[in-house]
């Protein structure tokens, strides 16, 4: 696809519904060889070009109506939205790629393509640069293959890297598998089956593998991985050797034809990723870095004085949104809440709106990302700060009708909610949202909230919605989720050590002598069994007897209270095994555990 | 309730006006006072309409709960009643999918019955309820916080009603004691329970409930009222038969919300009074959200709602958007001072400056005009087969703002079926035409209505020629019933030979042959007669269907911006994110991030790299190799050699950006940690459906 096609496509995206019949003609007469254009098969979305991206926007009639929505988002960046609007607004399914399954490597593939591509200074759109040319993608690929640079381009100074790691399975060799070298190998190992295979690939690909077709045999599924390379390898092979053209002729026979002609649904194709527990993804682990695990801390202070490198855009970005400042505060007031959506942190731009408009005002912050806030919290801010009232009560209910209570009967105290995350994990329930969207319904509460989370509005069902009345608003603003990503259990395993190590240390530090002893036996045991894969615990009678040994305890009595102590502060977790025995386990990865140890000792 | 609304209105008006003060020009204020006076209209007619619309089922469920009562009373002793005495009269009201509308029936329902028939409503929803002792709290509470005279047992009772569906007794004393003291002055007022969503009530609660009360019926004059949301048959599924043979149900059905919608629309919009319009898009953008999404009357009016404060907020030219006089002094008001903001209007470019009343009055003259033509249309058109031009007025409607009417097609093709259409039908739909012009109330309309009206009883059966002109014509052939008939049957004749009805396709292939037929043979009188009618209605068509964008000033009235309303209502945050994420140039203006081809240059911002890489992985993610395969990109775009990254040796602040590219991931949901695997997390999306 021409990158002209392409720009003209974009501008304005239909998107149809294929059905199955319709799908099997345009497969049978792909095989039949005649050159079908590029992308214009397509298994659950077709694009059809419109001219003037006005029309889409609110088309007519039924019909043209649901295709309006499913463009929608094409078509509301379009007029005037967003970050300007850009001329060429991304389709939708350009937006949503589909995923081919399990091509582990293909991330490699992309990285190096990704860092082929120059960056800041080149520009890609340029026509007669080889370099656009040679800057494969999902999208591109199939046009691109034909005209792509060869990989000579490639630096040499990978071939180093190829020597170290032989076995061709791990990322860094998967990188460097254009080179001729490596790949002369794999080509001859090939076995006749999967020659038929590869040879199956090339033709299917090229017309195929737009990036709007989601099209995928199982075949490739299976064998996904080599086929992408040898395919690569076939085309030049198909270039050099006139047998392998030959070859290649086979495929057109008619005997395959039943068997690629039936491509299976997307659904079953979500089933048969997900079926097999097999995960073919490289085994090396974060152990392997020589740079340790980063902490809190150090993460904050080494992404602190970096600057982003965007900022102008993004500030340009943020000052357009601030413009809406004045409509929100109307709108609020008249009884709409406002929800802000897109990607980006939208504290900073509601923390500059609380700060510009509603500091003579009751207002209250909630930080719906927090992790261990609840409704309850959020309730009795409400009925101590805002209400003043002294009592207690006996259940949020019971708060609830009291806060709508006072709110009815005094209208002329308004009250400014302003939530960052309303689809925090902490407020995701039912009745926190109910609750929440009791209090929007309120004519003088006034909610202004932000959502994140991909899947956040299935929060509210109808009934909710229509409790909350929101008006959405698209605040994309690029900034990093700072705050909302800062606490632990949002992080992932590489930071959760420091963390971990300390509140080990600062909760033994409180135990008696016996009881560290009890812990440092089980953290020892369980560092011994690292390499153990099924190591599923301690089990309870065997660390009584150790214990026991140790003279640490003197009845099992004695020990389970201290486990339970221990449980209460989240320090061990236990497990029923097959046979029904307690298992003990630190939930704490090894290096903390060692480096608890190590601590432990130095003291 | 309107009252209620009034001072709403008036505070929110109080308070923007405060917020308009101190945030903008002058200018504003004007348009808020208008904003706020519209909405405060709409909220009225909203709900003038809501009443009027379930009058009828309010009544009959009033007059069946008067009933009921009347016949707790005065028992005959006759077989009938003595069969009905064990049963509890029940009114099942089917209200259609949309809840949250209901609410506002339930809300007057509850007021009607409570000013007009007896003190005791207790309205109960399923989530306040969901075991037997807190329905029965809620409904007993309900039943005396309307009377204060029982403080002093309700401890008693709270407590004893825990039991109460084994024991009995303890309810019957309190309820017994109200009703026979409230009858001193009130003869034997029922005992209405609503149970506002019937289906959300869990089966058991219910059952338990009913047969305790039916215990009762007899002391008490009991009512149910069930609200429901899907069929009647729910009753059916949810009690058994030993149950629901203790009820005495009674079916009514409220107005469907379709109906409902082309209500509004016809009062809100096809009537020259009301001045803010919509143009064809944002109409049918909210008439597609309430049928595709939530059959939500109370959305449609928030989206006008929506529109007029964005209209008002948006347009200058929206100060004139009132009625004639107020519009006329605004106007003056404008022309003196910012002439400018007329100029800038595009629809005032041909015209000079100062003409501003003169259109004025022409745009509502032609809105004037403009509705009873489409409505006579619209009469004209419903009727026949596979509606050319749409079965509902607000097709025709959005077809006439679009364009010309007239040049469409399908205008053409209906043409050709009325000049087809039989006696009977046309003269039907013309004598509606004529109630039309009639009502309405422009002059020149009025004047045809008249006519036509005149013209009726001259003829029996026609009220059909509109104008004066037509007057010889009319009196002439018609009659003469038995020359009328002749010609009937063989236009009959040939529709049955032909089938001219029968498919849409075909009938422009019978309309050649029709034609050549009248060219074959003298045309009949009442040929000439309904021709000269249907080009009557063409002609009244051409002269005042004009769409609205052919007016100067229209953007005075008609507000444009669906993709506002759209964006604003039914958002798609995840096509917005992921828009965000792959194609940052879309936000991000910067010659970097440019490229036709969907691929995402190293240069991009973090996430947006990240993102591009895990699109590339299955179920799960080494988390090893993300980072690695990011350094490389990271590497080059710092315009570094990527290959120059050693194994396992990762800049400590690529490592960083990573980490929080990847929280940052994790948070909107693409990824999530998972123990399957070491260093490995689960992606959470699948494709893009």
């Amino acid at each position: 696809m021409s990158p002209a096609k392409r720009a003209a496509e974009v501008s304005g995206l239909y998107v149809r519904f294929v059905g199955d019949a319709e799908v099997l003609e345009h497969i049978v007469e792909r095989r039949e060889g005649a050159k079908v254009p590029k992308g214009s098969v397509q298994k659950l979305l077709a694009l059809k070009e419109d001219q003037g991206p006005q029309e889409c926007e609110g088309s007519v009639g039924e019909q043209d109506y649901l295709d309006a929505l499913g463009t929608g988002a094409t078509a509301g960046e379009e007029d005037g939205g967003g970050g300007g609007g850009g001329s060429s607004g991304p389709g939708g399914s350009a937006v949503f790629t589909f995923q081919t399954a399990k091509r582990s490597h293909k991330m490699a593939q992309m990285a190096s393509e990704m860092a082929r591509a120059p960056g800041r200074t080149v520009t890609f759109c340029s026509p007669g640069s080889p370099e656009a040319a040679g800057s494969p993608s999902r999208g591109s690929r199939g046009a691109a293959g034909e005209t792509r640079t060869p990989p000579k381009v490639r630096p040499t100074g990978g071939r180093g890297r190829d020597v170290r790691s032989p076995a061709g399975e791990s990322w860094a060799s998967r990188l460097n598998s254009f080179l001729p070298q490596g790949r002369k190998v794999r080509f001859v190992s090939s076995t006749p089956h999967r020659l038929r295979k590869r040879l199956a690939a090339p033709n299917l690909r090229s017309e195929s593998d737009s990036d709007l077709s989601p099209s995928h045999s199982e075949d490739e599924e299976d064998d996904d991985e080599e086929e992408r390379e040898e395919k690569e390898e076939l085309r030049e092979a198909e270039l050099t050797t006139p047998s392998k053209v030959a070859a290649a002729a086979l495929y057109r026979t008619p005997a395959k034809k039943p068997k690629k002609g039936l491509e299976p649904s997307l659904v079953e194709e979500y089933f048969t990723a997900h079926a097999s527990s097999k995960v073919t993804t490289s085994d090396r682990t974060l152990q392997k870095l020589q740079t340790p695990k980063l902490d809190q801390e150090t993460l904050a202070r080494l992404l602190d004085g970096k600057p982003s490198s965007y900022a102008d855009e993004i500030n340009q970005l943020n000052k357009e949104h601030e413009k809406f400042f004045s409509k929100w505060m109307l709108q609020l007031q008249l009884g709409f809440n406002v929800l802000l959506y897109g990607l980006g942190s939208k504290k900073p731009l509601l923390e500059r709106f609380r700060t510009s408009r509603l500091l003579g005002v009751t207002h209250l912050v909630v930080n719906g990302f927090f992790p261990s806030i609840t409704l309850k919290s959020i309730l009795n801010s409400i009925t101590v700060e805002v209400l003043e009232h002294q009592g207690s009560f006996r259940s949020p209910v019971e708060q609830m009708d009291f806060i709508m209570k006072s709110l009815r009967q005094d209208p002329s105290l308004q009250v400014y909610l302003v939530i960052h995350n309303i689809d925090g994990p902490m407020l995701r329930s039912e009745k926190t949202q109910q609750a929440l969207g009791q209090l929007a319904s309120l004519t003088n509460v006034h909610v202004l909230a932000s959502i994140d989370h991909i899947n956040a509005p299935l929060v509210w069902d109808q009934a909710k919605l229509s409790l909350f009345n929101w008006l959405w608003y698209e605040t994309t603003t690029y900034l990093p989720y700072a705050e909302e990503t800062s606490y632990e259990n949002s992080l992932l395993v590489q930071q959760s050590g420091a963390l971990a190590l300390s509140s080990l240390t600062h909760v033994l530090r409180s135990l008696t002598p016996n009881a560290r002893g009890i812990f440092r036996l089980l953290a020892e045991f369980q560092l011994e069994s690292r390499d153990n894969p099924s190591y599923s615990g301690l089990s309870f009678q065997e660390f009584y007897q150790r214990c026991r040994e140790a003279f640490l305890v003197n009845s099992d009595v004695t020990l389970r209270t201290q486990l339970t102590e221990f449980r209460d502060h989240k320090l061990i977790r236990t497990k029923k095994g097959a046979d029904s025995v307690e298992y003990l386990l630190i939930p704490v990865d090894p290096a903390t555990l060692t480096d608890f140890l190590e601590k432990e000792d130095a003291q | 309730k309107i009252h209620d609304f009034h001072n709403l209105q008036i505070n929110q008006f109080y308070l923007s006006h405060k917020c308009v003060h101190c945030s903008s020009a002058s200018g504003h204020f004007v348009f808020f006072i208008i904003y706020a006076t519209r909405s405060l209209i709409i909220q009225i007619h909203q709900f003038i309409l809501q009443e009027d619309l379930n009058k009828k089922m309010l009544d009959g469920l009033l007059e069946f709960v008067k009933k009921s009562a009347a016949s707790f009373w005065c028992r005959d002793d006759d077989w009938m009643s003595r069969m009905r005495a064990s049963e509890i009269p029940t009114a099942a009201l089917v209200l259609g999918v949309n809840m949250p509308d209901h609410t506002i029936t339930f809300e007057s329902m509850t007021e009607l019955l409570h000013d007009s028939l007896t003190p005791f409503v207790a309205s109960v929803q399923a989530k306040e309820c969901t075991a037997m002792k807190q329905l029965m709290q809620k409904v007993l509470q309900r039943l005396m916080g309307t009377n204060v005279m029982v403080d002093e047992d309700e401890c008693h009772l709270c407590m004893s009603v825990c039991v109460c569906h084994l024991q009995k007794s303890p309810v019957k004393s309190p309820r017994k004691r109200l009703s026979s003291s409230q009858s001193e002055f009130l003869q034997s007022p029922p005992v209405v329970v609503i149970f506002r969503d019937l289906e959300a009530f869990s089966p058991q609660v219910l059952q338990d409930f009913i047969l305790v009360c039916s215990q009762y019926v007899h002391q008490l004059p009991l009512v149910f009222i069930f609200g429901i949301a899907t069929s009647p048959s729910t009753i059916q599924r949810m009690l058994p038969h030993s149950v629901s043979s203790l009820l005495c149900i009674e079916l009514f059905q409220s107005l469907s919300c379709t109906q409902h919608l082309a209500t509004i629309i016809d009062k809100l919009f096809l009537t020259s009074k009301f001045h803010f319009k919509f143009s064809a898009k944002v109409l049918q953008v909210l008439v597609g959200i309430f049928l595709y999404h939530d059959f939500s009357v109370c959305n449609f009016i928030k989206g006008l709602q929506l529109s007029l404060l964005e209209h008002f907020h948006s347009q200058p030219l929206s100060v004139l958007c009132c009625h004639k006089q107020e519009a006329l002094v605004h106007a003056q008001q404008l022309n003196d001072r910012d002439g400018c903001v007329m100029k800038s209007q595009t629809s005032l470019l041909h015209h000079p400056q100062g003409v501003c009343q003169k259109l004025l009055k022409s745009l509502h003259k032609y809105h004037k005009n403009f509705y009873p033509a489409l409505r006579c249309l619209h009469v004209l058109t419903s009727i026949l087969p596979k509606y050319p031009l749409g079965k509902q007025i607000r097709e025709l409607y959005v077809l006439c703002l679009e364009k010309k009417v007239w040049e469409t097609q399908e205008y053409d093709s209906a043409m050709q079926l009325i000049r087809m259409l039989a006696k009977d039908e046309l003269v039907t739909c013309l004598q509606k035409c004529v109630e039309i012009l009639t009502f309405c109330k422009s002059k020149k309309l009025k004047k045809v209505g008249e006519g036509s009206a005149e013209n009726r009883p001259v003829p029996p059966s026609e009220g059909n020629t509109l104008e004066v002109d037509h007057h010889a014509l009319l009196l002439h052939p018609f009659c003469v019933p038995a020359k009328y008939t002749l010609y009937a049957s063989t236009i009959k004749c040939i529709n049955h030979l032909h089938h001219p009805y029968s498919s849409f396709n075909y009938s422009f292939q019978t309309l050649l042959e029709m034609k050549e037929c009248r060219r074959t043979r003298r045309k009949t009188p009442y040929e000439i007669l309904r021709n000269a009618v249907v080009d009557y209605i063409d002609n009244l068509v051409k002269t005042h269907l004009y769409p609205p964008e052919s007016q100067p000033l229209y953007e005075v009235w008609y507000y444009s911006s669906s993709g506002t309303v759209r964006r604003h209502l039914n958002a798609t945050p995840r096509t917005s994110i992921q828009t965000a994420l792959s194609h940052p140039y879309c936000y991000l203006q910067n010659e970097a991030l440019k490229n036709d081809s969907g691929i995402i240059s190293s240069a991009a911002p973090d996430i947006c790299i990240i993102y591009k890489l895990h699109l590339e992985c299955g179920r799960l993610i080494n988390l090893y190799d993300w980072l690695e395969a990011y350094a490389t990109v990271a590497t080059a775009a710092e315009g570094k050699d990527p290959s120059a990254i050693e194994g396992g040796k990762v800049d400590e602040l690529k490592h960083a950006r990573f980490i929080r590219a990847v929280s940052e991931l994790e948070f909107l949901g693409f990824v999530k940690s998972t123990k399957q695997k070491t260093d490995h997390v689960a992606r959470l999306t699948w494709g893009g459906c």
